[in-house]
């Protein structure tokens, strides 16, 4: 077999960065141009070594736009984001080529997400999902709401936003699990897709399955 | 200052520190020899180093085992033991199954579990840490049946191969010369199927893999196992097809088999056409529920079934055994009782 560097050299792309911009604090955006296609829900490996093994994001954005977008934050224990964060416009970067099977349709669904979770329901979003769709994303603070101004105004009372720690006009004040309990009745009948840290995608999905979802209409992606 | 932990160390971490500590090189491999092959809790006991030796290493490390702080006893024979973690408030399992003429050790690699399967226990604590490699081979040392072991399991809580380091380096600790000296044919280490992981640990160790396939179509699998969207199991299976595991090493499929779901003749079809040309073997496992599952486990009659099914077509099946029921020793259920889990501020 070959040598587990040579493999991951062999199937890296060399790209370079067009913007690397801090959103929100210590969460950032990435873009490159993009070269190949993707279908929305999918991610890509990243790294800045070729003798590091690239980490998975999911890409946040549309399928027909011309750049591949990037969200992050700063992990302080982690390898890749520190160093992510100080590359500049220009730099070289190693992609994988676009992978994954975290994908919808133009079924109704439910799209919930934490944190930078989010990625792959604005791929979504911005790939021509909107119609029968319902966001709720759960966040720490007021700023955790990423792309929320174009969320707000093509889905409407259909963005819901969980804000955990602080309180504000157009915010549900609690933890999005508090407010998907807060439901009467969940549509049995539509999918759910989640996308979070680990922890947020268990929990919400034994609720959904307690309140009577059939695990089967359940879809998880898991931030690992 | 917080001192380091010795136990956990390869060979080559300990010759690193002793050279940093101005000491004889040589020491490194008397401290491997306490630390491995000796039983021994302190640093203070390594009587064949001088007291002013044993005063510098002091200096900065603690030599690190940790004692089981609970054990439940099955009636038969199966013991669950618990460990507190490096963490504060985060507890570990692991579960010693005597048998005939084998005993083995379900080890631990991480503190919960990033992965959520459906059905997991541990997946239902999230994810709390890493287990070091010192923490991982705690759980072998410090077993009151050390002596009458045969095997080591990675199959306790967390996915190993998302802690590819540290299980890595325990790895090369049980089975090196200077270290306990198992045979790599006597450990097995399972995954859900972590690509990467995968390739580091078959391209670096001579240990047994089990992958823990549980459905051979993919929609299906996605929902019983959200790593199914990154990595499916048909890109695993095309690592495992290609790799050469020789004469003596193994791979096999865990099949946990859930009612109405996974135990059908068309899947008996399908895992076939899937794990053709694979030398392995699929042990079924009896799936016992866990609080809210919305799964039930196959009856003995179908399990019977899909093992006679698929020994006719060329795959050596077994039955895995049920062992301490009344102890709930599937990983996850001890250590979620214990943890004092703190509501998610994150969403």
């Amino acid at each position: 077999m070959e040598s587990k560097t040579n493999q991951i050299k062999n199937k890296l792309n060399t790209t370079t960065i067009l913007e690397n911009k801090e959103i929100a604090p210590g969460v950032y955006v990435l873009k490159y141009k993009k070269t190949k296609a993707f279908k929305a829900g999918q991610y890509i490996g990243l790294t800045t070594d070729l003798e590091v093994t690239p980490r998975l994001y999911t890409i946040a954005s549309g399928i027909n736009d011309d750049e591949v977008q990037i969200l992050y934050n700063i992990k302080d224990d982690g390898w890749l984001t520190p160093r992510l964060s100080e590359i500049k416009t220009g730099s070289k970067l190693y992609v994988t080529n676009p992978d994954g099977d975290f994908i919808d349709d133009n079924t109704p669904a439910w799209w919930i997400a934490s944190g930078t979770g989010i990625a792959p329901f604005y791929a979504m979003f911005r790939s021509g999902l909107r119609k029968n769709k319902t966001l709720i994303h759960g966040g720490r603070y007021t700023h955790s709401f990423y792309f929320e101004e174009e969320f707000s105004q093509a889905l409407g009372s259909n963005y819901i936003r969980c804000c955990s720690q602080e309180e504000s006009e157009g915010l549900y004040s609690g933890r999005l699990t508090r407010y998907l309990q807060t439901i009467k009745e969940l549509p049995k009948d539509y999918r759910f897709f989640l996308c979070g840290s680990p922890e947020m995608v268990v929990e919400v999905r034994d609720l959904l399955i307690k309140r009577g979802i059939e695990y089967n209409r359940i879809v998880a992606e898991i931030y690992f | 200052m917080n001192k380091d932990i010795l136990l956990g160390k390869t060979l080559e971490e300990l010759i690193q520190i002793v050279l940093d500590l101005k000491l004889p090189k040589f020491t490194a491999k008397q401290i491997a020899d306490w630390l491995y092959k000796k039983d021994i809790t302190s640093i203070d006991e390594m009587s064949n180093l001088s007291l002013k030796t044993r005063e510098i290493i002091k200096e900065k490390f603690i030599f690190g085992n940790i004692s089981s702080t609970k054990v439940q006893c099955s009636v038969d024979g199966t013991k669950k033991y618990l460990y507190p973690s490096n963490m504060p408030n985060k507890f570990i399992e692991t579960a010693y199954i005597p048998d005939r003429d084998r005993n083995t050790l379900c080890v631990s690699s991480q503190v919960g579990c990033k992965m959520g399967c459906l059905f997991c226990m541990t997946g239902k604590q999230g994810f709390q840490g890493q287990l070091t490699s010192g923490e991982i081979i705690n759980q072998i040392r410090s077993l009151p049946e050390r002596e009458s072991l045969t095997n080591i399991v990675y199959m306790g809580m967390g996915e190993p191969l998302d802690n590819v380091p540290e299980v890595m380096k325990s790895l090369e600790i049980l089975t090196s010369e200077y270290g306990m000296a198992m045979s790599p044919r006597r450990i097995t280490v399972s995954t859900i199927g972590i690509i990467p992981g995968m390739i580091e640990f078959l391209n670096n160790s001579e240990c047994h893999l089990a992958v823990s396939l549980h459905s051979p179509f993919d929609e299906e699998r996605k929902k019983l196992m959200p790593v199914q969207n990154v990595y499916p199991i048909k890109d695993v299976l095309e690592i495992v097809r290609n790799f050469d595991f020789g004469r003596q090493r193994r791979v096999s499929f865990e099949y946990i088999m859930f009612k109405g779901i996974n135990d059908t003749a068309d899947h008996i079809k399908e895992l076939c056409r899937i794990l053709d040309g694979i030398r392995c073997r699929i042990n079924l496992i009896r799936f016992h529920p866990i609080p809210d599952t919305p799964l039930d486990g196959s009856d003995d009659a179908t399990m019977e079934y899909f093992k006679d099914q698929l020994t006719k077509k060329g795959i050596t099946t077994t039955i895995r055994r049920s062992r301490g029921l009344d102890i709930f020793a599937a990983c996850g259920m001890l250590s979620t009782k214990e943890l004092i889990k703190r509501q998610n501020e994150d969403y």
